[in-house]
């Protein structure tokens, strides 16, 4: 069997996952959780689609031939950077709605009804 | 890819599926934290075999060290327990 | 009812659009045409041996200087929302023994790590992101060791900002004398020595130091508590 089905197979099962982490949860801080997951899980999808059979790691200190594509790994290195700095934003969001409600839970924060 | 290394990712991939059930159900959000940065350090090594040495050791850092304790940093300042 | 019908609908479509990605890319088919240029004449051109470094900081230099400045942002408005807040401080133990006398040897072991780290960025993977992040890992182990040790504010925002200042500069002088903003103004020298491939180990030691400053100033920002 194809070594690509288990790479695009896991990559897939995180985003579904990590979307129904996000969309059922009422705890704010596994919401979060959920889109920490989700977005570990589009970056395993485009690494994998820059995989090329038979090549090696981009970095020339012998001449190779076969190499593995180097853009898209350029792409998920500022990705995942980005990644934790949303991530941080949102968690300080959350320290100060618990300062202000004492609760965790979406329905109980009247202030954002719409 | 050779058959062995087939083996080894299928269950590391079941592992991290594994991962995900239990930050889905667990209602003790410390364990979900860690399961979230087990996630990640297991992408680190997928992408090691993936022939990507940078993003492994970017991700291995940022997700498995510094996201898991900006997480217990928050969660001692809020609930532990989701009810 | 409506609800459970557009939840459907949005798995649907999500599904679809991921397959088509699946479809589309054939696993280890070689389908590289814009990177062929990088990866044939790209240690030619800027002198460096990682070609990702190269992409990152020479060809692609303008989406790392917006990825600092988003950092930077992120940070700065962390420090904002969380100033002036008092919380209790609720009961502390000492940490025991081992971590604390541990702590004291591996501090500066893990800070020479990270500036090797981000030293060597265009010879071996790594760069200045996952150096950066390495020193604040680091400080994260002294401040859970030493539960009452401080870090200056001021030291941290210096260092920050005058890490992001002198890349601007860089890229600054870049237009002055070639006629391009971060244009490879320094010269190229032999593939393989440590002063080699141009103007990428300064703006990776600039990166490496905002990043570690930032970082830690997110960790004390989280930490504190009332006395």
């Amino acid at each position: 069997m194809n070594g690509g089905a288990m790479f695009y197979g896991a990559a897939i099962a995180l985003i579904i996952g990590g979307i129904m982490i996000a969309a059922t949860k009422r705890n704010l801080i596994k919401i979060i959780i959920g889109l920490n997951i989700m977005e570990t899980g589009v970056n395993l999808l485009l690494i994998t689609t820059g995989y090329i059979s038979g090549g090696t790691a981009p970095i020339m200190n012998k001449t190779w031939t076969k190499v593995v594509d180097p853009i898209p790994q350029a792409l998920v290195l500022t990705a995942i950077v980005i990644g934790i700095a949303v991530t941080a934003m949102a968690l300080s969001i959350v320290v100060r709605i618990y300062e202000k409600n004492n609760s965790l839970d979406i329905r109980k924060i009247k202030e954002m009804r719409w | 890819m050779s058959s062995i290394i087939i083996i080894f990712v299928s269950i590391l991939v079941l592992f991290m599926l594994g991962a995900t059930i239990v930050a889905w159900v667990t209602k003790d959000l410390l364990i979900a934290v860690l399961s979230s940065g087990a996630i990640s350090l297991i992408a680190s090594i997928l992408y090691l075999i993936l022939q990507a040495p940078d993003v492994a050791i970017t991700e291995a850092a940022i997700g498995a060290g510094l996201t898991t304790g900006i997480f217990v940093y928050v969660l001692k300042k809020t609930e532990r327990f989701e009810k | 009812m409506i609800k459970k019908v557009l939840i459907i609908l949005l798995f649907v479509l999500l599904g679809l659009s991921l397959y088509s990605v699946v479809k589309y890319n054939t696993f280890g088919k070689d389908k590289t045409v814009v990177a062929r240029h990088y990866i044939d004449y790209g240690m030619k051109e800027t002198g460096s041996q990682n070609i990702v470094t190269a992409v990152v900081v020479l060809y692609r230099g303008f989406d790392t200087l917006g990825e600092v400045t988003v950092l930077f942002l992120a940070a700065t408005a962390l420090g904002a929302l969380l100033h002036g807040l008092r919380f209790k401080s609720k009961e502390k133990e000492p940490s025991s023994l081992i971590v604390s006398t541990a702590a004291r040897y591996i501090f500066p072991l893990i800070i020479l790590f990270g500036t090797y780290v981000f030293v060597h960025g265009h010879l071996t993977p790594g760069g200045g992101f996952p150096g950066g992040v390495i020193i604040a890992s680091a400080f994260l182990l002294l401040f859970l060791a030493y539960t009452q040790k401080e870090v200056s504010e001021k030291t941290l925002s210096l260092t920050e900002g005058t890490a992001g200042i002198l890349y601007v500069i860089t890229g600054l002088l870049g237009l002055v004398m070639l006629n391009s903003f971060l244009a490879n103004f320094l010269p190229k020298g032999i593939p393989g020595k440590l002063l080699s491939a141009g103007i990428i180990p300064l703006i990776y030691i600039l990166i490496g130091f905002k990043v570690g400053a930032e970082m830690t100033g997110v960790l004390r920002n989280l930490k504190e508590e009332e006395k």
